[in-house]
């Protein structure tokens, strides 16, 4: 009995194959898209513990100042546990060096191919460096390098010694302090003076914790899009069972149990979760490969972390893609499995009656969709943590999408009360009554393009703000890096009347309100008093910084502490002060204080000044910088001009935002298909309804001109609400999410033109997505119009 | 002549090969004028209907309505006759489901570009209380009624009726049929209308009986 109800039921699909195409791409779409974005991130999250193997230090307390290999014998003379750690940049390169002492260093697995003897003497000897294999091709000439699996891409592993060797240094950056097992021993501050003491590195410090908000981006984007897909698969599902509704009651009429009845059709729903799921699975990777050479850039670019471009399976990403699809089908086809259950099978299958049946469904919507937004206003006021900013977009999405079809409702019947022709009126009411079947098609379209309008709203005003604040905060034309502070002295004398100023840069390590950042100490200057962006601050801020009165915090850490003017803020090693203004520091993670010089000086009396800002007429960088390559023999790339640096911010910045776009891209598509695959479906059910207009003397052609009026109009009665939508996000994203992600807040810029050309997308996108449906409608042979009336149903 | 009809054959292709339904059928509807198609079923009654109509084209043969031979004309002026000189009323399907009974029954005549009045019109068919329910909120016969109240709204010349009676009990079907009748006369317009009812077609003025595709 089971298996002929099943061939009955899978009968459907063999009349409808564009149906279940539709279904399969839609559950594809949803579990590829989401089983992708986990791929990412999963991918991701090993290459953050790899590199968590290597820079175990990280959690470990720390000495630094001048230090130097003599420091080092002398801690372990005395008994203390410590080892020695260099962390710089591979001249030349953007590789990270990492030198340290493989015998004293805390294990780890990057370290392990130093068990075998002769890699040892070759490390030691400085003859081979330690990589990642795919980091070998990076590595400049005169470095040979070992391919090690479980180092991070991008870390350079050396003898301390070679290591400096590599710097032209004699100095290491800091002792790390392992576990000790001796108590009374001499303070490693007394031991080595001038040193300090540094305890592992807090929350602004740890790569994991600052991705996770990027992260956490990407997976609400892997939601969105599942979201999407579930909205087409809703869509194929509730159109499978309604065109089958006859069906069921022949089936039911032969003797058929509800129960197996409903029995056959879960069956049937296992199946498509098995097929789509897989498809998905396959789409995920692809799309997990695709995208992840652009994932690693932003994560570079944002934070300095690498992932590798590699991807690998995981069983678990095979077995969460499947558990997706299959959540997926079932919800989306719970609904429809109740339905059958409870409406009655023989309610007629009218259209007028479907949508009425709809009615209180949509009235359910509205009253949902309003406490959503309610709660996402409640929320926009009230949010602290990272997962209420998230809590918030889900609630002002969902609520949206929820009241999406009842505004729509309420606009159409409007339109249709002010309509004077018939055929305008029969437009305007026959698009109303094409709202329920096109509901959810449309809700994943005003997902798309808010999510579109949001995003892009976001990146746009950060790139403003962005671009604005680099050019304040490079005001100066040249950066100079001397290689000592004898060179420094020289140079500066050389500028001093080649420039119209030579500012040096100074600055420290320190502990500010306990966790590690860096103190500057500022000249004044005009170039700082005029182009430094303040967001708060106390008055004739400038003279009292230049008198020693107070501090600059950047917002970073005045959100995260709490300090702004009025309060005092604790620069450990630097002091205590009254903090005097807060500057905006976009794209540092850590905390950052400035003093004046002569108040700097007074703390850090040892501090080198080997950097500069030099302000010279901008004609004249070009010979500035030649004239001081040439005179004291510097390497490129220790003169640096402004335009450099900020070309440099923003390639990286553009990096950073790329995965977005074409996330973005993808989800408009999964939306544009979710319209195109109601609209075809439904126009299988459309010729009794427009065959009574062709027989009354309207000619298929403007029929068919009708329909596609009509899918146009809804996306533009949709992209206007959507526009709101998506302002609501990037507002949601900039003042709340990004104030919890990354510590600062952008003001939020508006871009009327990009709408727009988004808008015109999105009309494009309905107009195809109803071109072949409306194809069809005006090719139809008129015989099929004719059987309309010809046979009974 | 309102509706000429000359020669018309009309060819069905099935999986046994070409059906012959239509096997030179003449026949003419002067204004004024009603006639009964009567036939078993599947004899092509429907099928000349929507000839008539211009649903469909003939294979060979002439049908002309007012003079227009609607059989060589285009997609657009078939159209424009069927909005303006023709009304049409079939068994089942005539309703717009998306518009309400008030805009169902003024629907035609607007697209004909003539201004009606729904209260009288719904008030002679007895449909005031239902002006403002759904098609599918209505019965059979009540939707019968809409269904011939829209075609009378538009005042066409020739009223093509088939069967508009046949999904009703006897006593609906009648009342259904005077006011066709009725509201056809008093307009001048002919009428031509398939049944299966004998006793309803004695009550038209002629009656023509079809048989194997041609008029017995
Ligand atoms: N589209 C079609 N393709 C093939 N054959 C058709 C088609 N439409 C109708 N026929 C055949 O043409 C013949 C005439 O059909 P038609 O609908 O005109 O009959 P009818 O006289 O109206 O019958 P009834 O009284 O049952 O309504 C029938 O045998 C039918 O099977
Ligand atoms: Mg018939």
């Amino acid at each position: 009995m089971m298996a002929a109800a099943l061939r009955a039921l899978g009968g459907h699909w063999r009349r409808h194959p564009l149906q279940l195409l539709t279904l399969v791409i839609g559950l594809a779409l949803a579990t590829g898209l989401w089983t992708g974005v986990q791929a990412i991130n999963a991918q991701a999250r090993s290459s953050y513990a790899e590199a968590a193997v290597v820079l175990d230090r990280d959690a470990l307390p720390r000495l630094t100042g001048e230090l130097t290999l003599q420091d080092f014998a002398a801690a372990r003379r005395a008994g203390w546990n410590v080892s020695p750690v260099i962390e710089a940049r591979v001249p030349g390169t953007s590789l990270r060096l990492v030198g340290l002492d493989p015998f004293t260093s805390p294990p780890g697995s990057a370290t392990a191919p130093l068990g075998e003897t002769e890699t040892l003497v070759a490390f030691l000897a400085g003859e081979t460096v330690l990589v990642a294999p795919n980091t070998l091709s990076e590595l400049p000439v005169g470095l040979s390098g070992t391919g090690v699996d479980g180092i991070a891409p991008g870390i350079v592993l050396a003898d301390i010694a070679a290591a400096q060797r590599i710097l032209e240094t004699d100095r290491i950056d800091a002792l790390l302090i392992l576990p000790t097992p001796r108590d009374g021993l001499t303070p490693l501050t007394e031991l080595i003076p001038g040193s300090a003491r540094q305890e592992p590195a807090g929350e602004g410090g740890d790569i994991g914790r600052l991705t996770d908000s990027f992260h956490l981006n990407l997976t609400a984007f892997g939601l969105l899009a599942f979201a999407v897909g579930l909205f087409i698969v809703h869509a194929a599902i509730g159109l499978a069972f309604e065109q089958r509704r006859p069906l069921f009651r022949t089936l039911r009429a032969l003797g058929l149990p509800s129960r197996t009845l409903t029995l056959c059709l879960a069956l049937e729903l296992a199946a498509l979760t098995l097929a789509g799921g897989a498809i998905g699975i396959v789409l995920g990777y692809a799309v997990a490969a695709a995208l992840l050479p652009g994932v690693a850039a932003t994560l570079s670019g944002l934070y300095g972390a690498r992932v590798d471009g590699g991807l690998t399976l995981s069983p678990l990403w095979w077995l969460s893609g499947f558990a997706m699809a299959g959540a997926g089908l079932a919800i989306a086809g719970g609904r429809s499995l109740w339905q059958l259950a409870t409406l009655p099978v023989l309610a007629p299958a009218m259209p007028r009656a479907w949508a009425q049946a709809r009615i209180s469904t949509l009235r359910l919507q509205a009253i949902t969709g309003v406490a959503l937004l309610a709660g996402a206003a409640i929320l926009a006021l009230t949010a602290t943590g990272l997962i209420a900013g998230f809590l918030l977009l889900g609630a002002l999405l969902l609520g949206a999408a929820l009241l999406l079809p009842p505004l729509l409702m309420r606009v159409l019947s409007l339109g249709a009360r002010s309509a004077t022709g018939p055929v305008t009126q029969w437009l305007w009411a026959d698009a109303r009554q094409q709202i329920p079947g096109l509901s959810l098609a449309l809700m994943a379209l005003m997902l798309a393009l808010s999510a579109n309008i949001g995003v892009s709203t976001m990146v746009g005003s950060f790139r403003g703000t962005f671009t604005g604040w680099l050019d304040q905060r490079l005001a100066a034309e040249l950066y100079l890096y001397a290689e000592d502070e004898s060179q420094a002295r020289e140079i500066a004398r050389f500028l001093e009347d080649r420039v119209d100023a030579v500012l040096p840069i100074v600055a420290a390590q320190a502990n500010l309100e306990g966790a590690p950042g860096e103190i500057y100490g500022l000249l004044d200057h005009a170039t700082y008093r005029e182009n430094w962006p303040l967001l708060d601050q106390v008055p004739d801020v400038w003279s009292r910084l230049a008198a020693g009165e107070g501090a600059l915090v950047n917002e970073q850490l005045a959100r995260r502490e709490d300090v702004w003017t009025g309060t005092h803020v604790d620069l450990g090693s630097g002091g205590r002060w009254p903090v005097l203004g807060v500057y905006s520091d976009y794209g540092n993670p850590r905390g950052q204080a400035y003093l004046g010089l002569d108040a700097f000086r007074d703390r850090f009396p040892e501090t080198s000044a080997t950097r500069f800002a030099v302000r010279v007429a901008p004609e004249r960088v070009e010979a500035v910088s030649e004239q001081l390559a040439s005179t004291f023999d510097l390497a490129p790339d220790r003169v640096v001009n402004q335009a450099e640096i900020k070309q440099f911010s923003l390639n990286v910045f553009e990096r950073t935002f790329a995965v977005t776009g074409a996330l973005n891209a993808l989800t408009l598509g999964v939306a544009a298909f979710a319209l195109w695959a109601s609209l075809t479906t439904l126009s299988g059910m459309r010729v009794p309804q427009v065959a009574p207009l062709w027989a009354l003397g309207l000619t298929r052609a403007r029929i068919a001109q009708l329909d596609l009026i009509r899918a146009v109009g809804l996306a533009l009665l949709t992209a206007l609400l959507a526009i709101p939508v998506g302002i609501g996000l990037a507002w949601a994203l900039l003042a709340v999410v990004n104030v919890q992600a990354f510590g600062w807040r952008l003001p939020l810029r508006v871009f009327p033109v990009d709408w727009i050309v988004l808008s015109g997308w999105a009309l494009l996108a309905a107009a195809a997505a109803a071109a072949l449906p409306a194809a069809r409608l005006w090719r139809m042979p008129p015989a099929d119009l004719v059987k309309v009336f010809a046979h009974e149903r | 002549m309102l509706l000429s009809v000359r020669d018309v054959v009309k060819t069905y292709s099935t999986a046994d090969g070409p059906q012959v339904v239509l096997d030179g059928i003449s026949l003419d509807v002067k204004a004024g004028e009603s006639l009964a198609l009567t036939g078993e079923s599947g004899c092509g009654k429907s099928t000349l209907l929507h000839l008539c109509a211009g649903l469909d084209t003939p294979d060979r043969g002439r049908i002309e309505i007012e003079g227009t031979d609607i059989a060589s004309a285009a997609d657009a002026e078939r159209a424009r006759l069927r909005r303006e000189a023709v009304g049409l009323v079939f068994q089942q399907f005539n309703l717009i489901p998306s518009l309400t009974v008030r805009d169902n029954l003024t629907f035609h005549a607007r697209l004909a570009g003539r201004g009606v009045d729904p209260a009288t019109l719904a008030d002679r068919l007895g449909l005031t209380p239902f002006l403002d329910r759904w098609p599918e909120q209505l019965s059979g016969g009540q939707q019968q009624r809409v269904a011939i109240g829209r075609t009378l709204a538009a005042r066409p010349r020739l009223i093509l009726a088939d069967e508009p009676t046949g999904n009703l009990d006897e006593a609906t079907g009648d009342a259904v049929l005077e006011t066709m009748q009725e509201a056809a006369s008093e307009s001048g317009a002919g009428l031509l209308m398939v049944t299966h009812s004998e006793r309803l077609a004695r009550r038209m003025d002629r009656r023509l009986h079809l048989r194997a595709g041609q008029v017995a």
